[in-house]
Parts: structure tokens; C-alpha cells; sequence
């Protein structure tokens, strides 16, 4: 067992700074597209396969966007990739809010004046439960990278539990899928007041590519309410970090984004 | 090769002459082509030498018109257990002779939440475990029925996460096709659009320009090397040894952080698509060089430990072991196939894209079949990975710019592609018709070998049960699709 000892040594502390300090690989994060300009010469249809990108004005909603970079490729002029996986931007709440930001502030800061009076006892220590409605499995791979060495989230006083009863936060993955309509909703009544839900990735978010299936419900907001919305396909570690803490408020002036 | 049989009865007395003479059955599926009879399809990987024998034939026979059933084939090949409770799912069509026909990827008319019980005996009761796991875990339900420490019997429920994915490729071009193909089974992106491209590449008869090909090999070789590092770091806590645990989680993410160097996305995904790759990596080829060695120092050490630590060893030794006989019989993928004895690696049998002229080396070959082996296999597959990048990258570096893509629009035609997934074999049949899907019907290795989780709990125990998942690697996403 000893030799665990030193191995433990042996690369210093890899664990990030963040949110007390900026993250590189955080920072360097290629998110959601966004279009860099409101006109419209172009027909969308073909660009976008999941239908992200609507016409006059000319706009790109994050929801539905799952990175697939064809419309950055195709026409670099009219959208562009957003930077950064952190900050108040990279994740949304509400969902009219990842599709036209500028023009909904209003409703956001109104979203933000319920959940942190909802969310004021959570600041200290919160548990997170993670539900998986239908997702590729990939979402499962970014959350348990919180747990490892490099994200350590216990270090921000967030827990993982097992059991509903004592979770205050809820981590959904998937598209919706109807077999997990009941244990979602299950789960969700099973969780003491008060609690936050985050749509964990573009699929959570409106049902991504799987959206039209007939076998899921295009996200989870048909079931549960949703407080916190996060696309990507998937979402980063840091992405869903920065989630956790939006939802929870605990997310001070360190959590830089540039978007 | 496409071979067509008059009648159900012939297709098995087909199937089953040519499963006795060596070849590995590789999966059965229906369709209903518009307003037609139901069609069976199966596929079987060849047993051949050399080029000519390589690849995967589909062998075919319709139903009568408004057939609504047919002789089953599970009690002939006990490998279609679950492919014929698909068929079941999807078209109400019923296998006379099924032995179990319970629903398998749609919930059909499960009441509530009966517990179904197999074996009968005192104190016998049934432990439901799941869908919502504890742990950050994709959606499953495991019904153990235990007397309190062995697991006589286990039984699975698939279905909650059923996303309708192969009902979605339906409309769609080749170039959605592919994207969809990376989300079917999230952590082997890249051989899921591997498979697909494949197929879609053989109908418009293009070929991959060479660098593509290597890049290619580059991604699916790196996304082996973290699905084997995540089962060893899910092993390692589940053994509770808190620093390996640590530590191998370390290395994933240096895996997935470099994945994102290269192209973005830390699943490589956008990297494949029909005639080649999307863009050649964004870093020098001599610099994913020295960061695959940094990478295979960093893991070959970690792995020495790990299997130098007997209170860890001891857990896996003997736990869920599977006989090469069964192994054989099932046509057991990837690792767990490999760790009893029985070896298919598509990479070898029927390479494609950049492994026909890197010559992949063969791996140990392992009997024991337990979850040990499995490990080994793993560690075995690492290496010969980190072998594979080594060479990928130095190929690139010689290489004068070239092309990461041609163009492919494929217009009519149907394909087999195949791609060798972290988990095993993954194979795609697609259809398409003015350019567009008409039927895309995917089969991951996790659908083929989950099955087998069934029957490896002879003399283990409820503790046990977290090692054997494990063990197997396999995603729940890839197998209710």
C-alpha cells in the first residue's frame, strides 16, 4: 500500500484554482455558437441540424445547439464559436435566455432574485443528486470528472448523495426519454424544499438531435421544472461546475467568462 | 455479401451451418420496408483468411404477408436471446419458442413495479437496484434475487433510457447520419461514426484520403485508452483505494484534455465524417508525440502499481468469471471476449481505414475470463494503443500536407461499416435512397455483451456486483438505443 503513498505525491496539487482563480483550459473552452451579426442574407435551414438557427433577425439558440461547428465552417462571417466555459453567461436561467440574451435581462435578473431567495440556506454545503433521462452517456463521464483530482468539488462543499431525501440539487442528463418520466418525477418529489433543477446538456436542454424522436419528451422540462439551463454536447467539467454554482449562488467575481 | 433465403427455416439452417463452420454471429434486426412483409436480416462476421474472406454478411429472408409469428432462432443460437425480444419490441411480432419473451428496449406493459422472481427457496427475496443509481451512473434497473449474499439469479431492465435513435436516422442525410451516430453511444463516438462512415463511404464507393485515414486511427485509439482508464479508475474505487482512484481519474483527463487539443471536443466528436475527417489535428504531429509518451509513462506506471497491489487483485481473481466456452458460443466482443479466450478484434479481421497498413500487434491472449483478465486485456489494449499513436503520429510527421477529406455524396445503396469500439465490435447497416436514410440500424458491442452479465455471478456475491459492472465497460446508452 505504501507505494500509493508516494504516487499520491507525485504531480504536486493538479487541482484547479477555479473559481478563486481564472482557469486556461476553462477559459479556452469552445462553447455554443453564437452569430456575430443580426442580419440575415442567408437561408438557415440547411446549416443547422437541429434546427438551431433561426432567420430574421439572425440568431443561434444555444439550447438546441450541439456543437457540430458546420455553420462556423460554413459561413465563418455570420457565426462564430463562443469562448469560455464559465461565468454568469455560459449557463442560462431561463430558457429564452440562451436563445436571444440581450433582449431578455429583465426576466434574468428576475429568475436570479427567486432562485437566490430560494437557494439563500444552500450556500454553505449542497448535495447533488444526478438523475440520467436518455442521455449518451457522455454527460455521465463530465460529472464524475468532478469528483476526480483536477475539479475536486468537495473542495467548494458539494457532495454527491445517493438518496433524493437528502439532495438539494438536482443534475439531469438525457433527452427526456419516456421510461424515465416516473423515476424523474419521483426523484424530484423526493427531494426536500427547497431544490434546484439543471438541465445538464444541449439534449436535457430541448432534446438536441433527438428532439423529434417520438421515444423522449425534447428535455426535461416537460417533467421537471428547470432552474438552471446548460448546453453542450456535453457540457465541460467546468461548464457543469460553473452550473452548480450559479445554481446555488455561490458563484462569486473570481468565475471570469468572456462571454 | 448479401445472401437471401426463401423462408425463416432456411435463414436458421443457413445461420446455424455457418456459425458450426466458424463464423461469429454478429446480430439480427426486421424491417418493415414500405408496405411490405416483414424482413429478418442477420449478420455474420466471416472466418476468412485474407482479404477475400474479411467482412460481414448479411444474410435475409422475408416473412409470409402478415405473418404474426415465426419459428424462433433463440433456442437454435442462444445468442439472439435479446435481438429477438427487440423484434418483439418493435414489430409485435412473436418468436414461437422464445423462452422469455419479456420487453427489452420499450417498457411495453410493465406493471408498476412488479418484482419477477426466478428462483424460488426460503428467505429468497428480490433486491431492485436502479433505474436512479446511487452514484453518478446511467439509468438501468438490476433486479438481483439473492438469499442475502449470493446472487442466484439477476435480471435486467434496459429499457428506461430508450431513446428512439435508430426510428430517428429515418429522413436524414449521411452528414446528420453521423452526427447522430456519435451521440447513439456517447463514450465511443468515434467508433460509432467510424461504423457509419464506413457503410455510407462503401455505397458512394469513396475512399478516405491516407492522412485521414491515420487520424482517424488517431481518435479511435485515444478514445480507447480513456474507456480503459475509466473502468480501471471505477475498479479502483470500487476496491476503495482512494489514490489509484485519484490518480487514474488524473490520467483520463489528461486523455480528454488532449482529445480536445486536437480537434475541440473531448469526445472527438466532428472529427469523422463521410470521405475522411473534418480537419487534420489543430497541434504538430511531433507534438502529440511527446505528449502520447508523456501519456504512456504517466499510465504504464500507474497500471504497474495497480497490478502490483494484492488487496486489489484479490477482489478481481475469480469474480464473474466467463468460460471461453460461453464466450465462444455468445461470440463474446471486445475485452470480455478477449479475456476468455475468444478474440475477434475487427482491427485485425477486417481492418479498415489506417490499421491495414500500421499492422496492429495482437494482444496476450488471457482464458480466465474473470474480471481480472478483463483488466489485463485492458492494460494489454492500452499498450498496443499507445503503440498505434506512436506510429499515427510519426506517419503524420513525414507526410506533406494532404487532403482531410474527399468529397462523398452518396445518393442509393446499401452498407455494412464496422468499426472496433473500446467495448468491441460496433457495426452499422445503413440504406439510402436519394440521398438520404432510409433505414440505419445500429448494433454496439454493449448491446451484444451486456447480456452476458446475466450469467457470470455463479458463487460471487452482492459486494462483487460493482466489480463485475465494472469489468465489462459497457454504456447502457449504446443498448437502448
Amino acid at each position: 500500500m505504501s507505494i500509493w503513498v508516494l504516487r499520491g505525491l507525485r504531480d504536486g496539487v493538479v487541482t484547479t484554482r477555479w473559481p478563486a482563480k481564472p482557469d486556461a483550459y476553462a477559459d479556452a473552452w469552445r462553447g455554443p455558437v453564437v452569430a456575430s451579426t443580426s442580419a440575415n442574407p442567408i437561408d438557415p435551414m440547411p446549416l443547422c441540424p437541429t434546427g438551431a438557427i433561426s432567420a430574421e433577425p439572425l440568431r443561434v439558440d444555444q439550447g438546441r445547439c450541439i456543437l457540430c461547428g458546420r455553420c462556423v465552417a460554413e459561413r465563418p462571417d455570420l457565426f462564430a464559436w463562443s469562448q469560455g466555459a464559465t461565468g454568469p453567461g455560459a449557463a442560462a436561467l431561463t430558457r429564452e435566455a440562451l436563445i436571444v440574451p440581450e433582449e431578455t435581462d429583465e426576466a434574468v435578473k428576475a429568475a436570479r432574485a427567486r432562485l437566490r431567495e430560494r437557494t439563500a440556506a444552500l450556500r454553505r454545503s449542497v448535495h447533488v443528486r444526478h438523475v440520467d433521462t436518455g442521455s449518451d452517456g457522455s454527460e455521465e463521464w463530465e460529472i464524475q470528472a468532478l469528483l476526480g483530482p483536477v475539479y475536486d468539488i468537495h473542495r467548494l462543499g458539494v457532495f454527491f448523495t445517493a438518496s433524493p431525501r437528502h439532495a438539494d440539487v438536482l443534475l439531469v442528463t438525457g433527452a427526456g426519454a419516456g421510461g424515465m418520466a416516473g423515476p424523474l418525477r419521483t426523484t424530484y418529489d423526493g427531494m426536500p424544499d427547497p431544490k434546484v433543477v439543471i438541465a445538464v446538456g444541449t439534449d436535457a436542454v430541448s432534446g438536441g438531435l433527438l428532439s423529434e424522436s417520438e421515444a423522449v419528451t425534447g428535455g426535461i422540462a416537460a417533467v421537471v421544472p428547470v432552474d438552471v439551463w446548460l448546453p453542450g454536447s456535453p457540457p465541460s467539467p467546468f461548464g457543469i461546475l460553473n452550473a452548480l454554482l450559479i445554481a446555488v449562488g455561490k458563484l462569486g467575481n473570481g468565475g471570469r467568462g468572456t462571454r | 455479401m448479401m445472401i437471401t433465403q426463401p423462408t425463416v427455416t432456411a435463414l436458421w439452417k443457413e445461420l446455424q451451418s455457418r456459425v458450426g463452420a466458424g463464423d461469429r454471429f454478429a446480430g439480427l434486426f426486421a424491417t418493415r420496408p414500405e408496405g411490405g412483409a416483414l424482413v429478418l436480416s442477420a449478420h455474420v462476421a466471416v472466418k476468412g483468411e485474407g482479404e477475400a474472406g474479411r467482412g460481414i454478411d448479411t444474410l435475409e429472408a422475408p416473412l409470409p404477408p402478415g405473418a404474426a409469428s415465426y419459428p424462433a432462432l433463440t433456442p437454435r443460437l442462444g445468442a439472439a436471446f435479446w435481438y429477438e425480444r427487440e423484434i418483439h419490441d418493435r414489430f409485435g411480432v412473436v418468436p414461437e419458442g422464445h423462452p422469455r419473451l419479456a420487453p427489452l428496449i420499450r417498457a411495453g406493459s410493465v406493471e408498476g413495479h412488479a418484482l419477477p422472481r426466478h428462483v424460488a427457496g426460503y428467505g429468497i427475496f428480490t433486491i431492485p437496484h436502479g433505474p436512479v443509481r446511487s452514484g453518478v451512473m446511467e439509468s438501468i434497473e438490476y433486479l438481483v434475487e439473492t438469499p442475502g449474499e449470493a446472487i442466484p439469479h439477476l435480471n435486467m431492465r434496459v429499457f428506461y433510457k430508450h431513446r428512439g435513435v435508430e426510428n430517428r436516422f429515418a429522413g436524414m442525410t449521411a452528414a446528420d447520419g453521423v452526427l447522430l451516430a456519435e451521440r447513439a453511444e456517447g463514450i465511443a463516438s468515434v467508433a460509432h461514426a467510424l461504423a457509419f462512415s464506413h457503410a455510407v463511404e462503401t455505397i458512394a464507393g469513396c475512399e478516405p484520403p491516407p492522412a485521414a485515414a491515420l487520424v482517424r486511427v488517431l481518435h479511435a485509439e485515444l478514445e480507447r485508452i480513456a474507456n480503459h482508464l475509466d473502468v480501471a479508475v471505477k475498479l479502483a474505487d470500487a476496491a476503495g483505494l482512494a489514490v489509484a482512484t485519484a490518480r487514474l481519474a488524473l490520467h483520463k483527463e489528461r486523455v480528454l484534455r488532449l482529445v480536445s487539443r486536437l480537434c475541440g471536443s473531448r469526445f472527438g466528436r466532428g472529427v469523422v465524417v463521410p470521405g475522411g475527417v473534418s480537419a487534420l489535428p489543430r497541434p504538430p504531429p511531433a507534438e502529440i508525440l511527446t505528449e502520447v509518451d508523456k501519456l504512456g509513462r504517466a499510465v504504464t506506471g500507474e497500471a504497474a502499481a495497480l497490478m502490483a497491489t494484492s488487496s486489489f487483485l484479490d477482489r478481481l481473481r475469480g469474480t464473474g468469471p466467463l468460460s471461453p466456452g460461453r464466450a465462444h458460443q455468445h461470440g463474446a466482443l471486445g475485452p470480455v471476449g478477449k479475456a476468455a479466450g475468444y478474440a475477434d478484434d475487427a482491427r485485425l479481421a477486417r481492418p479498415y481505414d489506417g490499421y491495414l497498413p500500421l499492422a496492429v500487434p495482437p494482444v496476450r491472449r488471457h482464458a480466465a475470463g474473470d474480471a481480472l483478465a478483463r483488466l489485463r486485456v485492458r492494460w494489454d489494449e492500452v499498450d498496443q494503443s499507445l503503440g498505434l499513436l506512436r506510429q499515427v503520429t510519426e506517419d503524420l510527421a513525414e507526410r506533406s500536407p494532404d487532403l482531410a477529406r474527399v468529397t462523398c455524396e452518396p445518393v442509393r445503396g446499401r452498407a455494412v461499416g464496422w468499426a472496433e469500439a473500446p467495448q468491441g465490435e460496433v457495426i452499422y447497416d445503413v440504406t439510402l435512397d436519394a440521398g438520404r436514410i432510409v433505414r440505419c440500424h445500429p448494433r454496439s458491442a454493449s448491446f451484444h455483451n451486456l447480456v452476458l452479465m446475466h450469467e457470470v455471478f455463479a458463487g460471487d456475491i452482492l459486494t462483487d456486483f460493482p466489480f463485475i459492472e465494472a469489468s465489462f465497460g459497457l454504456s447502457v446508452a449504446g443498448v437502448a438505443l
